[in-house]
Order: structure tokens, then C-alpha cells, then sequence
């Protein structure tokens, strides 16, 4: 029996055998063991698009010891790092509001960046942690989202968008991934938001904060949040809780990032300086900023 | 995280015609944690000499109590003021003095010298922690955000600028380095030392 030329024939039982095979495999990148069909504890990293990695006993050390992992600052290639980002549900939907500085150890290297990465028209994600990692995820999770509509002529509910993307970042456990994210929407549930990060934590709730200016924005937002705000009110606290953090921690600020989760998707409010916001406020009528508020009302405080 | 960026805070001194520039952010931090926006790190030590202290805020005021009361001594010993070049060097020995448990201070200096016909000559001099002195013709730089400080004023600064112009000069090099520093900023404070008067301005800066 010639097995060479049976396995290039196109006819006979081999070539039958090699059609069904390719019919019932899955056509696409993605494993099911992704949408957790194996509770989450298949092997999934072949399910997402392979990567180089250097040649060495243990990739993810060769990383750790050339990179700044939070442990050891001196090295000389430098993640971008630092953060404010925040969300929170409420009776009008989700708040969603971030700062826009990225810094590499001291260096303020951008002011303008877009912390809020929006998936689809119902979908947004968060920024913290590695920009890169962030960004390519999340429009990673964007194409599969996408996919999941054509296959199921129905919109993905941000469970299980935000649950493919914790499945995927924890088949890279261990490899340096470094992101904290929400991931906000609206699905036929009604509002929802969920934490994700590059630990494998992901967490449904009511309000989250996340970067290195998180406590700042809680004590505004745990001080300010219910169930019952306006919209204007809703936008408000979450402009006021991501300018406390800009303006006390040293890697967040330069600008405020506002968006709307609502029934028909979310909407851009818009962008605002931090500083502007100190001076004179979102109206212009009255700053948000401590000095300002306290300027010429007491001989502690003589005007300017 | 180096002790020297601590606190954070940055100071820049510039020459100008006839006169001199000193200035220096507000911010005073614990790390990342910004504690007070009005915190001052330049001194007045003598009518004409203006020193500014970046650095670690212990130090700051400590190095400040020592020199003043060194300066004062001099003052009383000889029965005259104590001249910039004269002074660099008293600041470079009491730095030195600590040679193995420095003050984590860079100063900067700038004030006018007294010649022997009477006029004045701008003067402006920096040292390291440990008291290397460095005399610059045109400006000096220290602080947390002093390599943002050099490329913003290498691109700025010019021979034989007038007050008001040194003034421009000075704010603008600062206000747009601090920018850049996440460790510098939250408001800032410029002199100009002329031959009759000095002017002390507080600017408005980004609060983030």
C-alpha cells in the first residue's frame, strides 16, 4: 500500500476521512474550551493568536529581568504605568470616567492618552496597567464579541464578553501580563460592570476604581454615590472623583476622560482638563480645587 | 525610588543683563502622594544672594538653619555680607563635611557679586550632594525634574536677556519642565535679583 500517495489522494477513505475532520474542526482561532466550557481550566493559550517568544529556558523570566515589573524600577525599559480609571452603575446606567497620563518611571510621556477603549457601540473597557496589553486585548475582545453576534444573531452580554477575556488573560498567567480593567455595558440584563485582571480576578459589581490614583477617586465616589442620582449628577461625581485623583496623585491627571453606558449604548460626554477643572470648574463658574474653594474666607486664607 | 526624589521639587537659576533668576516648584510629596502646594524652596540669604534647596524636605530645612547660621557668623565676625562666590564655597564645605552621610540636597544659587568698583556681577552656581560646585555662565538646573529643566532651557534661554525678558524666560522653562515631572509642579515661585530691587512673583501652574 502506497501510504504517500493516500495521504495527497483526493479520492478513497483517507481524503473522506481528511474532509469530515476539516468540517468538524473549528475554522476559526478560538478554542470552546474559551467560553469556559471546561469550567476555565482548559489549556486554552492556543485558542488566542500565538506570539515569538525569545529562546530561552523561561521566556517570562527573560521578560521580568529586561522590564520594570513594579518590583524593580531601575530597569531600563520602562512599561507605561500609573493610572485612575473608574466605573459605576446606577439607576441611568454606567459612569465611566478615566484620566489620560502615562508615565515611564517619572517622565510624564503622554497626556493625551485614551484610557477608554470602546469595544463596540455597547461595550467599553478601561485602561491600567501595561497600555499595550490593554489595548490589545480589548480590541481583541472587540473581534470576538463581534463573532459571537454573527454566530448567535444576538449580542454578547458583558458576562461573557468580560469572562472570555479573564479566561484568555489567565491562560497567560505567569507571562508578565499586566492589566486591570472594567469592562462596562449594557446587555438585555440592563447595566453591568466587571473587573477583570491579569491576576485572573474577575468581579461583578456596583462601583470599582482601579490604578494608582484608585483611592483617591473611592473617597469621592463612596461619599457621593447612590442608586437614585440624575444623569448630571451621575456625571458629575465621576468628573469630580477622577479630578481628586489627578490633582493628589502624581501619575494620574492632564485630562478626564467622561462616558455614558445607556439602553442604547454609550455615549461620549467629553474631555476636560484637570487643571482647568481646579480653577474654574466644568462650568467655569467655580473650581473644584481646595485653594479655591477656601481663598478669602478667613484670615488663614487671604485672597490672592 | 531614590531618596532624592522623596519629596520631589525642582529649581532652575538663569544669568540675565544685569541681573539674575531663581525658581522653584511648590510641591512638597510623600511619593506619589501630593501633600502641600506651598512649599518653598528658596531662601533669601543675604539682600542679594537667593539660594534654592530641591531635594529631601528634612534636609531642606535643616541645610537651610545650618547655612543661615554660618552666614550669620561670617556676617558678625567680619562686619560685612557675605558675597555669592564666597558663599557657593561655604555651601560646598558644609555639604562636604557630611561626605559619608550626605544632606540629599542639590543647591542652586544665584545672586548678584559686588566688584571691587562697586557695580555688580551676575553669579550663578550649583552643586551635587556632597558639595561639587558648578559654575555656569548661562543657567543651572536641579531637582526632580532637572533633565526636563536642561532640555526645556537649552532650547530657551539667550545671552543678555533684561529682567522682564529673564523673567518670561525663567517661568516658562519651568512651567513647561515641571509638566513633564510627576514628581515637580503644583505651583511655582520666581525672584529676579536686580541691582535695586528684587521681584518675587507667584505663578499659577497645573494642579495635577
Amino acid at each position: 500500500m502506497n501510504s504517500f500517495a493516500d495521504r495527497f489522494a483526493t479520492t478513497g477513505t483517507a481524503a473522506e476521512l481528511r474532509r469530515i475532520k476539516e468540517y468538524v474542526a473549528d475554522d476559526e482561532d478560538v478554542s470552546d474550551s474559551m467560553w469556559g466550557s471546561e469550567a476555565g481550566f482548559g489549556t486554552m493559550a492556543h485558542g488566542a493568536p500565538d506570539f515569538m517568544v525569545p529562546s530561552v529556558p523561561d521566556p517570562a523570566a527573560f521578560l521580568r529581568l529586561h522590564t520594570d515589573d513594579h518590583a524593580d524600577p531601575s530597569c531600563r525599559i520602562k512599561i507605561k504605568h500609573g493610572t485612575t480609571t473608574l466605573a459605576f452603575r446606577y439607576k441611568g446606567g454606567v459612569i465611566v470616567a478615566v484620566d489620560s497620563r502615562a508615565t515611564a518611571g517619572s517622565y510624564v510621556a503622554s497626556g493625551t492618552v485614551k484610557k477608554v477603549i470602546e469595544i463596540n457601540p455597547y461595550l467599553l473597557g478601561t485602561m491600567a496597567g501595561g497600555a499595550a496589553d490593554c489595548q490589545y486585548w480589548e480590541t481583541y475582545l472587540g473581534m470576538q464579541c463581534r463573532l459571537h453576534e454573527l454566530r448567535n444573531h444576538e449580542r454578547i452580554s458583558v458576562a461573557a464578553a468580560s469572562k472570555y477575556l479573564s479566561n484568555l488573560v489567565y491562560s497567560y498567567k505567569g507571562m508578565g501580563l499586566s492589566m486591570g480593567t472594567m469592562i462596562c455595558g449594557w446587555d438585555k440584563t440592563g447595566p453591568a460592570i466587571f473587573y477583570v485582571d491579569s491576576d485572573g480576578t474577575r468581579l461583578k459589581g456596583d462601583l470599582f476604581s482601579v490604578g494608582s490614583g484608585s483611592t483617591f477617586a473611592y473617597g469621592v465616589l463612596d461619599q457621593g454615590y447612590h442608586w437614585d442620582l440624575t444623569d448630571e449628577e451621575a456625571q458629575e461625581l465621576g468628573r469630580r472623583s477622577i479630578y481628586a485623583a489627578g490633582h493628589r496623585d502624581a501619575f494620574s491627571g492632564n485630562t478626564i476622560n467622561l462616558y455614558h453606558v445607556k439602553e442604547q449604548g454609550w455615549q461620549f460626554i467629553g474631555n476636560y482638563d484637570v487643571s482647568e477643572m481646579h480653577y474654574n470648574g466644568p462650568t467655569g463658574t467655580q473650581g473644584y480645587g481646595y485653594s479655591v474653594r477656601v481663598e478669602g474666607r478667613s484670615s488663614a486664607n487671604p485672597p490672592v | 525610588m531614590s531618596i532624592m526624589q522623596y519629596n520631589g521639587g525642582s529649581t532652575i537659576a538663569m544669568v540675565g543683563k544685569d541681573c539674575v533668576a531663581i525658581a522653584c516648584d511648590l510641591r512638597l510629596g510623600n511619593q506619589a502622594l501630593g501633600i502641600s502646594s506651598n512649599f518653598e524652596k528658596i531662601f533669601a540669604m543675604t539682600e542679594r544672594t537667593y539660594i534654592g534647596l530641591p531635594g529631601l524636605a528634612t534636609d531642606v530645612t535643616t541645610l537651610h538653619e545650618q547655612l543661615r547660621y554660618r552666614l550669620n557668623m561670617y556676617t558678625i565676625k567680619e562686619e560685612r555680607t557675605m558675597e555669592p562666590e564666597t558663599f557657593i564655597h561655604l555651601v560646598s564645605s558644609t555639604l562636604y563635611e557630611k561626605r559619608w552621610g550626605p544632606y540629599f540636597i542639590e543647591p542652586v544659587l544665584a545672586g548678584l557679586q559686588r566688584m571691587p568698583g562697586g557695580s555688580f556681577r551676575p553669579f550663578i552656581a550649583s552643586t551635587d550632594l556632597i558639595g561639587c560646585i558648578n559654575f555656569a555662565k548661562d543657567f543651572v538646573v536641579a531637582g526632580t525634574a532637572s533633565e526636563k529643566l536642561f532640555g526645556v532651557a537649552e532650547g530657551l534661554w539667550e545671552p543678555d536677556l533684561a529682567p522682564e525678558d529673564l523673567f518670561e524666560t525663567i517661568s516658562q522653562t519651568l512651567l513647561n519642565a515641571v509638566d513633564r515631572d510627576a514628581y515637580s509642579g503644583w505651583g511655582a515661585v520666581v525672584y529676579v535679583i536686580t541691582e535695586d530691587k528684587v521681584i518675587k512673583r507667584t505663578l499659577k501652574g497645573r494642579m495635577d
